[in-house]
């Protein structure tokens, strides 16, 4: 795993220069969580639809990390120098994984944090466990299917707009998954403990199951074009 | 005509054909370079130089012919080739917002290479101190180039693929990209690279590998002053 780790470095040391998350995602995302609240306007109907808003504005933050991931690779052809070069391509797509799930990590605690002051919605002890567990595994099925999707679309026109398309459809399972998760960790009514646990256990196998065909395609999905 | 491979062979290209688009960038390369070997490679823009480089690092398919490389068969496996190969394109594969020491330093890593590989390069392209430090979207375009070169001697990669490289580099960049190159030649490593330079008066001219059309016209051997 040396080379995974050397690449999740670049990529973190790249976005810690950069700023990225910081200047662009971040208020993106918190900037959607009030105008959500703006727009819901009711105490209940915000509490109830608190979980699903922190998960859908992850979906869209996690569009614009993995395209920066991919810009820093082709901007100056430095895809080509790792192509040519001893990285293995599981290597390659678990160090861009990793540094992808670091930064949503970081981004998740930012909204859940946005949720509980602009929406009062509560994390009592008991259900802390719940909540970092579906932050975990679902920033990592986000981190899984975000870097294979964007190696899709790495050297494709309108690269954009594609990923987009691509990735937000397959990402439907996590959105569900993590909201009742969350919900339940935020001790909603509408959902117990146990149901959350559950939908915790589906985010786990969608995360292992797009690890592994990432793992598993990564090489193939890198080969340069003629 | 069957390609034969021997040991001390690097490169043996029998009628290789690549074809881009539909458009035959090369139409029919017979080349042999030996290990070790430093060859220049000339031609008017067009001809095939670049996508004889790109042949050779794997990253375009053979379309017809036979390529080996370290006796590799390209046409069945192009990736295998490419742990061998270090390869300089007209753009220099760095990260913009990594310092030119981090740009290296994440290429020794990868490569396992030490840090004071890493240090020497520096030194050796005369990168070190405040350039060193400095980030790569912030350097010149020489030393852009300077680094990139640098990132190739801190891989030790036995097969050199160079596209113009001496291009952006000053007049003193330029014999001293001619030193490093005599030094990895010297050291076992194949280099091969494109160039429109002219041959500077009192060195040693490597040979020299002329492309038209596709093919190859001329091959002169190397010669001393």
């Amino acid at each position: 795993m040396r080379q995974a780790f050397a690449v999740a470095r670049k990529d973190l040391l790249i976005e810690i220069r950069a700023r990225l998350l910081l200047v662009r995602v971040a208020p993106f995302a918190l900037l959607v969580l009030v105008l959500f609240a703006v727009a819901l306007d009711s105490e209940p109907l915000i509490l109830r639809a608190a979980a699903g808003l922190v998960w859908l504005t992850m979906l869209f933050s996690v569009l614009l990390l993995v395209q920066r991931a991919y810009d820093v690779e082709t901007e100056d052809d430095a895809l080509e120098m790792l192509l040519t070069s001893t990285v293995e391509p599981t290597q390659l797509f678990f160090g861009k994984l990793l540094a992808a799930f670091v930064q949503l990590l970081v981004l998740s605690v930012l909204l859940v944090c946005g949720a509980v002051v602009l929406y009062g919605a509560t994390v009592t002890a008991g259900h802390l466990v719940l909540l970092v567990t579906t932050v975990s595994c679902a920033a990592w099925g986000l981190a899984s299917v975000g870097t294979l999707y964007g190696a899709v679309v790495a050297n494709m026109n309108g690269r954009d707009s594609l990923l987009a398309l691509l990735a937000l459809p397959v990402l439907a399972p996590v959105l569900i998954g993590a909201s009742r998760a969350t919900e339940a960790a935020f001790g909603s009514q509408t959902i117990d403990t146990a149901s959350g646990w559950a939908w915790v256990a589906l985010l786990a196998v969608f995360a292992l199951v797009f690890s592994a065909a990432g793992a598993a395609a990564f090489g193939a999905l890198m080969e340069p074009e003629a | 005509m069957q390609a034969v491979t021997t040991n001390d062979t690097a490169i043996r290209l029998t009628d290789a054909v690549v074809a881009l688009g539909g458009f035959p960038a090369l139409a029919g390369v017979d080349l042999s370079v030996g290990r070790g070997e430093l060859v220049a490679l000339r031609g008017a823009n067009g001809t095939g130089k670049s996508t004889l480089l790109r042949l050779c690092a794997g990253l375009v398919p053979l379309s017809r012919g036979a390529a080996r490389v370290f006796d590799l068969d390209l046409g069945d496996d192009r990736s295998a080739v490419r742990r061998h190969v270090g390869l300089l394109g007209h753009r220099n594969g760095l990260y913009a917002d990594l310092t030119a020491r981090e740009n290296l330093e994440f290429t020794a890593r990868l490569a396992g290479a030490r840090d004071e590989d890493v240090e020497d390069a520096l030194q050796r392209l005369k990168i070190d101190g405040r350039v060193a430090s400095t980030r790569v979207r912030t350097l010149s375009a020489g030393q852009r180039r300077r680094t990139a070169l640098a990132s190739l001697v801190v891989r030790r990669a036995q097969l050199w693929l160079l596209d113009e490289p001496h291009a952006g580099l000053d007049a003193a960049g330029r014999v001293e990209l001619d030193a490093i190159l005599r030094d990895a030649t010297d050291a076992g490593a194949t280099v091969v690279y494109t160039t429109h330079e002219s041959d500077r008066p009192g060195g040693e001219i490597p040979r020299t590998v002329t492309l038209a059309g596709g093919a190859v016209v001329t091959d002169k051997p190397s010669r001393r002053p």
